[in-house]
């Protein structure tokens, strides 16, 4: 995989290419979804790509991250292949989880990438056991959890922080504040003005960084991933940024307004940066736009290699429960077992 | 404290000891054999355990590998999951079964389903060890006995020990697989003793029962420790009724194949299992039997287990509700 420097200018150019990516996947997504391509639910990144992108600049290719059910594009910042993404979408055998996980569970843990996943905060326990590997087996690995405003009134978040606060384990623990925890706003369900407050309780450092620049959070999560792999323990980070969408494809969004989001699009990431980087000189419009079109047509491409995959053959429902054979499935599906042996 | 050891052991010995020694031992040789093993839970190092069971083994094997934790069951247990999906093997303490609420979450939604969610594509080595059953006046939040919630819960292998022979074989099992394994360990029968193997190799594969005691009038289906009752009451009732006892050891998977040729050749079958009777781990066994070897059964099967209702405080009915012997007599009286 690449790991992608930002301080060098063919790290910035690969780093606005992937929230280029991940704005094209998703916003594709969002186009297949509402023309029924896609089955069951789909959330978004789009407006957040700062976050992912910056934070997982700051990380070593062998790190680990978690993530949440707004996945996508933590897969894309962390060097997953679009291609199977889209497949997993679809459903089909192709996929990063041969169809069995979908748009919230794809994971691929040899790139680091310990899993979408469909319970807000249950990822920062899973960071915090990856650490807890770096830590016994005495790598240099350093585990990152992804997880979102509402997660911040999980449980068992707090019981991650403070279990890798303890141990000193070398894990970061980074909000997306984007402002609602599903149709309900931030300021409804915290009682604080900034959510790194919550690292105070810990005793460990917590910092309020804008999620709309991606120097910022990749700044931040530097600083975090040193700190944790000097054995200082863990950092809290909040990136402060927004979400273009509803909650999930279908949301009527009752409760912004078409003014709420243009505020935020106003401060779009994407723009920034390649704002800054045609400033610099690091790219002209012209290379811009060549990559925007390259992005948009693999996305294409993408998707037309995921309509054409097959779909998993319908025996494959009763693999990989289990690394063992047990015969409770394998006497199902051959049809020992009662109702199995019908759909054979 | 223990003081048992397993060097310069031939392959055929075997030694004395309690349940609670033979899961230190398993725990001991494992830490032992494998570097990626590791266990942690609340009290379990210097404090040894709430039921002694992990002992002296941070004096062997340091803090960082017998790990005490806070009283913080969602976040080791999830912590357990990430560790297990990076590449070690923890062993978890969850001290009362009952708390198992607590955790559920991680459990339920990482644990059980990962490898099935991510096509096959991770390990879950996660070994979770937890105490169930009554008897010991601890009243409704630390007394139950819960293993068929997770033994009907798809992507978790589920096993009960009932002597120290299967404590050790077992654990070891539960430790070297690769998938999720849950140990329910009833609290009361931790100072059973029996005949240990010191193999450091010996294991029980997950999945099989055991025939403890060989008759021809009734078959008893018993778990954890409605099994050494039913052996005692086997022995008293030798010479007028010819009971076969079979320890089910694992609770998922079934041994199935054992059940079945058992009733085949008793034609009767009594279930003693300490959880509550309704859609249980009762109910599974006979369902199996009944769909395997209904034309083997010359009388309705019997259950034996607790009503459904919470264990009490009180001695006087703490001991109404636990069933014993004498319930397992009872059931046989009704179809022999």
């Amino acid at each position: 995989m690449v790991v992608l420097d930002i301080e060098t200018e063919d790290g910035q150019r690969e780093a606005l290419r992937r929230m280029l990516t991940i704005r094209a996947f998703d916003t594709k997504a969002a186009d297949l979804f509402s023309d029924g391509e896609l089955p069951g639910f789909v959330h978004l990144y789009v407006g957040e790509e700062a976050v992912g992108v910056g934070a997982c600049s700051a990380l070593e290719s062998d790190d680990y991250i978690t993530s949440t059910h707004r996945g996508h594009g933590h897969c894309i910042a962390k060097g997953l292949d679009p291609d199977l993404m889209m497949a997993e979408l679809f459903g089909k055998a192709d996929g990063y989880c041969n169809g069995k996980g979908g748009s919230m569970h794809i994971a691929d843990v040899d790139a680091g990438m310990l899993g979408a996943n469909g319970i807000v905060g249950a990822g920062p326990p899973l960071a915090t056991g990856a650490a807890l590997t770096s830590h016994l087996k005495g790598e240099d690995t350093v585990a990152l959890a992804f997880f979102g405003d509402g997660a911040v009134a999980q449980g068992q978040v707090h019981e991650a922080v403070n279990l890798a606060a303890t141990w000193s384990l070398p894990a970061v623990f980074l909000v997306e504040n984007n402002q609602y925890g599903e149709a309900t706003p931030v300021e409804k369900q915290h009682n604080v003005q900034n959510l790194s407050e919550t690292a105070e309780a810990y005793n460990i450092p917590g910092f309020t960084v804008d999620g709309m620049d991606i120097t910022a959070v990749y700044e931040a999560v530097k600083e975090a991933r040193k700190r944790a792999a000097d054995g200082e323990g863990p950092t809290f980070i909040e990136a402060e940024t927004y979400r273009y969408h509803g909650h999930f494809e279908g949301d009527q969004q009752p409760y912004r307004t078409e003014e709420d989001v243009a505020i935020w699009k106003d401060r779009d990431a994407i723009e920034t940066f390649k704002r800054r980087l045609v400033d610099a000189g690091t790219i002209t419009e012209a290379e811009f736009d060549e990559m925007k079109a390259e992005i948009d047509q693999q996305i294409e491409d993408a998707v037309g290699k995921a309509k054409d995959a097959a779909y998993p053959d319908p025996s494959e429902a009763y693999e990989d429960m289990f690394n063992a054979a047990v015969p409770e499935i394998s006497d199902f599906s051959s049809g020992m077992r009662a109702d199995g042996g019908e759909n054979r | 404290m223990s003081t048992e050891t397993s060097s310069g052991t031939g392959p055929d010995q075997t030694k004395e000891m309690t349940i609670r020694e033979a899961i230190r031992l398993a725990l001991r040789e494992e830490l032992e054999r494998d570097d990626d093993v590791f266990v942690m839970g609340e009290d379990v190092g210097k404090f040894g355990g709430v039921y002694e069971v992990t002992g002296d083994l941070v004096e062997q094997f340091g803090e960082t590998r017998v790990r005490d934790t806070p009283i913080s069951e969602a976040g080791f247990m999830g912590a357990a999951v990430g560790a297990a999906a990076t590449g070690t093997r923890p062993v978890v303490e969850i001290m009362f079964s009952d708390f198992i609420g607590v955790c559920s979450e991680q459990i339920i939604n990482q644990m059980a389903k990962n490898r099935y969610m991510f096509g096959g594509k991770t390990e879950m080595p996660v070994t979770v060890r937890t105490t169930e059953g009554g008897g010991s006046g601890a009243a409704s939040q630390h007394s139950g006995t819960i293993h068929t919630w997770f033994a009907h819960f798809p992507g978790v292998m589920a096993v009960a020990p009932a002597t120290p022979a299967s404590a050790k074989g077992l654990l070891k099992s539960a430790i070297r697989s690769d998938d999720p394994v849950i140990v329910f360990e009833n609290k009361q029968i931790y100072e059973q003793k029996g005949e240990v193997p010191l193999d450091e190799d010996f294991t029980i594969p997950i999945g099989t029962a055991s025939v403890e005691r060989e008759g021809e009038d009734v078959t008893v289906v018993a778990t954890q420790r409605m099994v050494g009752e039913s052996l005692e009451l086997a022995e008293e009732l030798a010479g007028q009724t010819s009971v076969e006892v079979i320890d089910l050891r694992s609770l998922y998977p079934m041994d199935t194949d054992t059940l079945v040729e058992s009733v085949g050749k008793t034609g009767r079958l009594v279930i003693a299992d300490e959880s509550p009777l309704s859609y249980g781990t009762h109910a599974e066994v006979a369902t199996r039997v009944m769909e395997n070897a209904f034309y083997s059964l010359d009388a309705p099967i019997q259950r034996v287990g607790v009503a459904d209702v919470h264990i009490p405080f009180s001695p006087a009915l703490e001991e109404e509700v636990l069933p014993s012997g004498s319930d397992v007599e009872a059931a046989i009286n009704r179809i022999v």
